[in-house]
């Protein structure tokens, strides 16, 4: 082989080389993949974001209020509940069982949103 | 500005039209009152509505508990603990509404609060309220705001401020011959609905009027405005149309006083008159002018333009209540 093709061989081997070695060891935390889906819910301006979010079962889902007023998150069927959430305070839930679970904001009873655990 | 004839029974020019025989000019009613945003009155007196400037002679002539009258003072929405962009200072806004209600000609004889005292319902919230409207040396009667009731279910609001009330802090007393009824619609909220009374609250007020004369006028009181606005929003209550049903086919005069929206609205609907009042914290946009209701911003030198009082009037064997906004500027 000459020099040259060697030396494109390798370049062109690098990546697939980077992408071996990082297939093999993720970088990351054993239960935080960064590439896994989002399990968070963004609160603000009275609205829920993602309004329906679909979550794997025992996910633990985490609501932030970034709104200037304070929020409730309340299940629509009394399964869980909390405090009052002022700005940039955080709720978290974690769903054992699979299913559709509607909640909404206690003192703002318009906003609903739901989680999808699946 | 050409100087008025203090005793001129009609300085604003609106009162024109007694539509309903009744002596009271509706249209001319609203009208007035949108006139005296910049701080006239408008009252009742010899079956014809009269608007005055305030701070005029006139003022004195009326102080007259001994006509059956009555003044009282409505705020709403102090939201104190409140600390956003939208007003950094809630402590001063209440204050300039307690100097301004300190500096009537006509003192009020109580006020009335309609919910949202507080941010987040903590202790030391309700304490500096207190503190602040302790400088009116009024009486002082509250009904609760959802902001009110955040940690227990309403015990300790209903302990500071409704130790009489009935169910969840409802309540009725009596003044100069009006009766007074403060209802909670901000308890047991469900997804997706709006302000509620609930069956229990409903019943009491059923039984609550009863035994009441036709001529007795009634002012209810509540959070939540008792008609909807803006249900989008949330701005109603689900049941509200059946309370008013206790009422409206009995009484003569029957005044609707909420808050919850942070800005004044009125409407007229036959018999009864509703009104919602200014916050003194913060104000909030419009129905549908922003993507939300949440608290609007606006520049700092107009702040207190958008905050304000409602004085209210009534004079014995009258109608309509005169309900005048005033904004803290």
């Amino acid at each position: 082989m000459s020099r040259k093709l060697f030396r494109a061989g390798l370049i062109a081997a690098l990546p697939l080389a980077i992408a071996a070695v990082l297939i093999l060891h993720p970088t990351g935390a054993k239960s935080e993949e960064a590439s896994a889906p989002s399990t968070e819910v963004k609160v603000d301006n009275f609205t829920f974001g993602p309004e329906s979010l679909t979550v794997a079962v025992n996910s633990t889902v985490t609501w932030v209020n970034k709104d200037d007023v304070p929020h409730v998150i309340a299940s629509s069927d009394g399964l869980f509940k909390s405090k009052a959430l002022d700005t940039d305070d955080k709720y978290s839930y974690t769903f054992a069982k699979a299913g559709t679970y509607a909640y909404y904001c206690s003192i703002h009873p318009k906003m609903v949103g739901k989680i999808i655990v699946q | 500005m050409p100087k008025k004839n203090l005793f001129d029974p009609n300085p604003s020019g609106f009162i024109e039209h007694d539509a309903n025989n009744d002596g009271i000019d509706r249209r001319g009613f609203l009208k007035c009152m949108a006139w005296a945003g910049t701080g006239a009155l408008c009252t009742v007196q010899g079956g014809a509505l009269k608007s005055f400037a305030l701070g005029s002679r006139i003022d004195s002539h009326m102080r007259s508990h001994n006509m059956g009258e009555l003044t009282f003072v409505q705020i709403s929405d102090s939201h104190m603990g409140f600390n956003k962009p939208a007003n950094p200072d809630v402590i001063s806004t209440l204050k300039a509404a307690v100097d301004k209600i300190n500096a009537l000609p006509q003192q009020p004889e109580f006020l009335l609060h309609t919910g949202d005292i507080s941010h987040l319902s903590k202790p030391e919230e309700f304490d500096n309220v207190d503190q602040i409207l302790k400088s009116t040396n009024r009486e002082l009667f509250f009904v609760p705001g959802e902001h009110d009731v955040l940690n227990d279910d309403g015990k300790s609001f209903r302990e500071r401020y409704a130790k009489n009330s009935k169910g969840q802090g409802w309540y009725s007393f009596d003044k100069s011959g009006v009766h007074f009824v403060g209802l909670v619609n901000v308890m047991n909220l469900k997804a997706g609905g709006l302000g509620t009374l609930g069956p229990e609250q409903l019943e009491w007020l059923e039984d609550d009027v009863k035994h009441l004369k036709h001529s007795t006028p009634i002012v209810v009181f509540a959070h939540i405005p008792l008609w909807t606005v803006y249900p989008q929003w949330g701005w109603g209550t689900e049941d509200s149309a059946q309370a008013l049903s206790y009422l409206k086919k009995k009484f003569g005069s029957v005044t609707v006083l909420n808050g919850h929206i942070h800005q004044t609205m009125q409407k007229v609907e036959g018999n009864v008159t509703f009104h919602t009042a200014f916050s003194t914290a913060f104000p909030q946009p419009a129905p549908g002018k922003a993507d939300g209701p949440g608290p609007m911003k606006v520049p700092a030198e107009q702040l207190r333009r958008v905050l304000g009082i409602t004085d209210v009037n009534y004079v014995q064997g009258r109608n309509a209540l005169a309900v005048v906004d005033s904004s803290l500027v």
